[in-house]
């Protein structure tokens, strides 16, 4: 039978032991873990990118729940352990679960420290902690304006940074002078604040806290100076303190943290512990890079390799708030014993110091370029004498030895042994030969299989030079990527070929262009798929094999497998009969959900797949086609009522949006073209943000395009002022044609346009009239073979596969 | 074991899919580009998304919620995604399809 491992803490800490310890001995324990947290393990490092929006929960996990299944680990998710009974060697937790353990692994991390003022149980104040506290945290900024975070240490300002991002108004206090000032000395702090400062933070130093105000809920923050500031939340960052009572209670020895010794051994040698709750001859730490080593030694002992002992080593600080440049490593203070090397740029910001005693690195701290930290870590690691170089030393690596002054050189320089990732402990060398022995090429399959960059991501850069060291010109990190892993060639060589090989069909595309999959995938098929729609409308047969689901069964897939249905309303204008004709269709189908849509018209949802044929028959007898609300192509043109019946109204904006809507529905394009037209600048159509606007003004029509208003916020350019109706049709119609000529598959236009130039596209579709004319022409012909309704071809029959399920035979025909 | 004829081959396109319906669910029947034949339960071990509508490719489909890929061969998630979902005993005979008739009377494994 397997000796029963039970571990406390579902942490980074015990994650990277398992990974350690399934690799050693993968048989040898049965595991259970309980998690006070009710999810798996993930990169609590990565909390900060989650609250400033940059990052997604999903991408910060680190062991999936597949993970835990497949190496047969049960965990307890939501489950505190209350209690440990050492003579019975079991664990309690808080859901009555009792489990008996062989090894029991304390890893219960540390607690954030409340500080003991009044109000600070009132509603709005939180910790900065776990997913729960970021969860807490987003939606206070939602509602609320004022923030007030109390710690200006790394915890805070990323805290801060935070909810700036979230556009709350923040002010960071901290009681001491300067800012993170046990990894930075004076002159580093003050350039920090500046640079939060310069973010819209404010800063309040020398700020003890002594009340929190309130009537239920967070209205302030009182001073001991008596300045009161405002506040609707209130975020605790003053500090953290290892989490030791279920070991204390247990009788287990603890100082700051839980004693624990060779093999991460507490005073009981059936406990270890380890992460931020364990002590090592009087440490207690606060980063991952000592915890993932206290995780190695660990496994080591739990794999029956013998007990070796955690060393001590210090750990530079990185502050993970883009833009700030922060290295800060080892002891920097003064002493009768100590020299220091400083070097000052004030109109670039930079800051650099180099504590040095018996002519050898103590401490250092960079602000503002932080490229040489490795460099002086390894040379601290190693405690080089660097009375050599000490003249050159504050430079930096490249100025050694006459070097020239090759960004890559001072990569180049260091040994194989020097640590390139203080997160996950990974060194110049296990990269440089994962990327030969591997084959690996971009900074994804670096992570994937050496782990650097892969927590914090601070390194990024390092590593990226390691590999550009390793790749040569083989590795151009802005190179152009190939449209997926079938291909070497990127979109626009493809497109480039497809004219000039003339191909017509994805397989003559695929053997001409030597592709490396029989059929390709997902990502490659319906690009090509659109190029050749787009390069030859007449010849080509559309590949619906080869389209999303949407345009193949012409309506949007819902989470439960069912579909939508949404008809065109032409310009936003509807009428009695249609709106009769829908209510009679979600009677007649039992349609669940009928919602007005962003683009001006009404979206039933809920519609099962083998109902939408004849959902599309009733639809189609009151005049309605499909509103290609799932198409990569012409959505909606949203109208105002313009001079038809407003008192501000310049033009019939209502009429020129329904007469686009009626020349350009049914095209394919890119990526989806969503347009508007406002009858005069107020703007009550929002053209502004759309693919293609148009505002109509007295003396005409100012066309607008390259707004976004979706995954990215962006107003619109002026492509040009127009003086006719007719004039603005056919720019936009050549606009859209050399969008759907040049684009990359799934490029919205404002991207497209990024990429050409908007004076490029201005030059061609508005100033150059025989250019215009013929990209017009070229999208009326192209429209003769795509203006069909796709609802009603399948109403005649069109696929009706695609909507029937199969039969099966009465059971007599069963064959044995 | 014993199965039963759900469908010609040529009702199925050519990468792509068609379902039948069972009490315990659908069931996805694959046709690849080189004319095999798979079948597995129609729900994705990610979020349970409807396997039948993804992009088939080789001898993998892809989801259409998400894009996670499955083996049609193995049911299993490939990648960097983990997961499974169950595979369906099926036979080619001349151009009948058949599965295993037990799919339909109970759910799969
Ligand atoms: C129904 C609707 C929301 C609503 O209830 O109002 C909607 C629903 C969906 N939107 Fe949207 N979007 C809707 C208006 C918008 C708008 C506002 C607008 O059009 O004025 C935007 C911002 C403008 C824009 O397009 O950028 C919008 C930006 C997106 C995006 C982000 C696109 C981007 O490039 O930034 C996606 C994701 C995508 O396309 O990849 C998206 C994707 C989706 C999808 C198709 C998600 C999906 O892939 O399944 C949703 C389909 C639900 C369905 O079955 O109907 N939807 N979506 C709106 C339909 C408008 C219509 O009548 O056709
Ligand atoms: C926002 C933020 C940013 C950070 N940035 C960095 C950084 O840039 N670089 C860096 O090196 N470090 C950083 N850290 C610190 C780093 O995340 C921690 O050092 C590390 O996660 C600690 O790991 P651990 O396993 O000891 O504990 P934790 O990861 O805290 O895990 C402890 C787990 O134990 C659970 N637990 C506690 N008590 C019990 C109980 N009785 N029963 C069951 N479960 C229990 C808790 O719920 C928790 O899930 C950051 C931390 C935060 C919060
Ligand atoms: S914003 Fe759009 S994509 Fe997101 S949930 Fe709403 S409808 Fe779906
Ligand atoms: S449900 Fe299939 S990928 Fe999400």
């Amino acid at each position: 039978m397997r000796d029963k491992l039970v571990i406390i803490g579902n942490g980074m800490a015990p994650g990277r032991m398992l990974e350690h310890l399934l690799k050693a001995a993968p048989e040898r324990y049965d595991i259970t873990i309980f998690n006070a947290e009710p999810r798996v393990n993930y990169d609590r490092i990565m909390l900060s990118p989650v609250l400033s929006g940059e990052k997604e929960f999903e991408q910060i996990i680190i062991h999936g729940d597949g993970w835990y299944i497949k190496n047969g680990i049960t965990l307890y998710k939501g489950h505190k352990i209350t209690a440990i009974d050492r003579e019975a060697r079991s664990v309690i937790s808080d859901h009555g679960v009792v489990k008996c353990y062989d090894k029991l692994v304390i890893a219960t991390g540390s607690a954030p420290m409340i500080l003991p003022v009044p109000g600070n149980n009132l509603a709005g104040v939180l910790t900065y902690r776990d997913l729960d506290d970021v969860h807490a945290m987003m939606l206070a900024a939602q509602s609320r304006t004022k923030a007030v975070v109390i710690g200006g240490g790394l915890l805070g300002l990323e805290a801060a940074a935070g909810l700036k991002a979230r556009e709350m108004d923040v002010t960071v206090l901290h009681l001491m002078p300067t800012l993170m000032e046990r990894q930075l000395d004076p002159a580093a702090g003050y350039l920090l604040q500046k640079a939060i400062e310069q973010r819209g933070i404010k800063i309040k130093t020398k700020a003890s806290t002594k009340a929190i105000l309130g009537n239920g809920k967070v209205e302030g923050v009182e001073l001991a100076d008596g300045t009161v500031i405002p506040a609707s939340l209130v975020v605790m960052a003053a500090g953290i303190r290892p989490s030791t009572s279920l070991a204390k209670d247990a009788g287990l020895e603890i100082n700051r943290g839980i004693v624990a010794r060779e093999g991460m051994l507490t005073s009981d040698p059936a406990i270890l512990a380890i992460g931020e709750c364990a002590e090592v001859d009087g440490h207690v730490y606060g980063l991952v890079a000592p915890l993932y080593e206290m995780a190695r030694v660990a496994a080591l002992h739990l794999a029956g390799e013998g007990d070796t002992k955690f060393v001590h080593n210090d750990t530079p600080t990185k502050l993970k708030v883009t833009g700030i440049d922060l290295f800060s490593l080892g002891d920097f203070a003064d002493g009768a014993d100590r020299q220091e090397i400083v070097l000052r740029d004030p109109s670039a910001g930079i800051y650099k110091r180099v504590v040095l005693k018996d002519n050898r690195i103590v401490g250092t701290v960079l602000f503002g370029d932080t490229a040489d930290g490795a460099w002086f870590h390894d040379l601290k690691k190693k405690e080089t004498d660097i009375s050599d170089m000490r003249d050159t030393l504050i430079f930096g690596q490249a100025y050694q030895g006459g070097a020239p002054l090759d960004p890559t050189a001072a990569v180049a320089a260091l040994p194989d042994d020097a640590e390139i990732c203080g997160c996950n402990g990974v060194c110049k060398g296990s990269i440089t030969t994962a990327i030969a022995k591997k084959g690996l090429t971009s900074i994804d399959d670096v992570r994937a299989h050496t782990k650097a960059s892969a927590s914090c991501g601070s390194c990024t850069g390092l590593v990226e030079q390691v590999m550009k060291l390793a790749l040569g010109d083989a590795y151009n990190p802005t190179a152009v990527q190939p449209v997926c892993g079938c291909t070497t060639l990127a979109h626009d060589d493809v497109r480039r070929l497809i004219k000039a090989k003339g191909l017509k069909t994805i397989p003559a595309v695929m053997q001409e262009l030597q592709w490396a999959t029989s059929c390709g995938c997902a990502k490659c098929r319906p690009a090509l798929n659109y190029y050749l729609v787009c390069d030859w409308p007449d010849e080509y047969a559309d590949d619906y094999q080869s389209r999303f689901i949407n345009e193949r069964a012409h309506a949007n897939i819902q989470k439960d497998g069912t579909y939508s249905v949404v008809p065109r309303m032409w310009g936003g204008m509807t009428s009695a009969k249609e709106l009769r004709a829908i209510a009679d269709v979600v009677d007649k189908f039992g349609i669940p959900t009928v919602k007005v849509t962003g683009g001006q018209r009404i979206d039933m949802l809920g519609i099962s797949k083998e109902d939408l044929p004849a959902v599309w028959a009733d639809l189609g007898k009151a005049g309605f086609v499909s509103g290609h609300a799932y198409a990569k192509g012409l959505r909606t043109v949203k109208t105002c009522v313009g001079s038809d019946w407003c008192r501000f109204g310049t033009q019939d904006s209502t009429g020129l949006g329904i007469r686009i809507e009626k020349f350009m529905w049914g095209s394919w394009t890119p990526a989806k073209v969503k347009m508007a037209v406002s009858g005069c600048p107020r703007n009550c159509a929002e053209a502004t943000c759309k693919d293609v606007g148009i505002i109509c003004v007295d003396s005409g029509f100012e066309i607008h395009f390259a707004g976004a208003a979706g995954l990215d916020i962006k107003g619109t350019e002026v492509l040009g002022l127009v003086k006719s109706e007719d004039e603005a049709l056919e720019v936009i119609v050549a606009l859209t044609q050399m969008y759907r000529e040049q684009g990359r598959y799934l490029e919205r236009i404002y991207k497209w346009a990024k990429r050409i130039g908007s004076a490029e596209i201005r030059k061609q579709v508005l100033n150059d009239k025989d250019k215009r004319r013929a990209y017009y022409d070229r999208f009326v012909f192209s429209q003769k073979f795509a203006q069909c309704d796709p609802w009603s071809e399948r109403v005649s029959g069109v696929d009706k596969h695609e909507f029937q399920p199969l039969a099966a035979r009465a059971p007599a025909q069963a064959a044995e | 074991m014993t199965f039963i004829e759900v469908a010609s081959i040529d009702d199925i396109p050519v990468r792509g899919a068609r379902c039948v319906k069972t009490a315990f669910g659908r069931i996805a029947i694959f046709r690849t580009a080189s004319d095999e034949i798979f079948a597995m339960e129609d729900r994705c071990p990610h979020k349970g998304g409807p396997l039948s509508q993804g992009i088939v490719h080789g001898s993998s489909v892809t989801c259409p919620l998400h894009n996670w890929v499955i083996s049609l061969e193995t049911g299993k998630a490939q990648g960097a995604d983990e997961g499974a979902v169950a595979t369906i005993p099926v036979k080619r005979e001349g151009n009948r399809i058949l599965i295993a008739l037990a799919s339909l009377q109970r759910p799969a494994a």
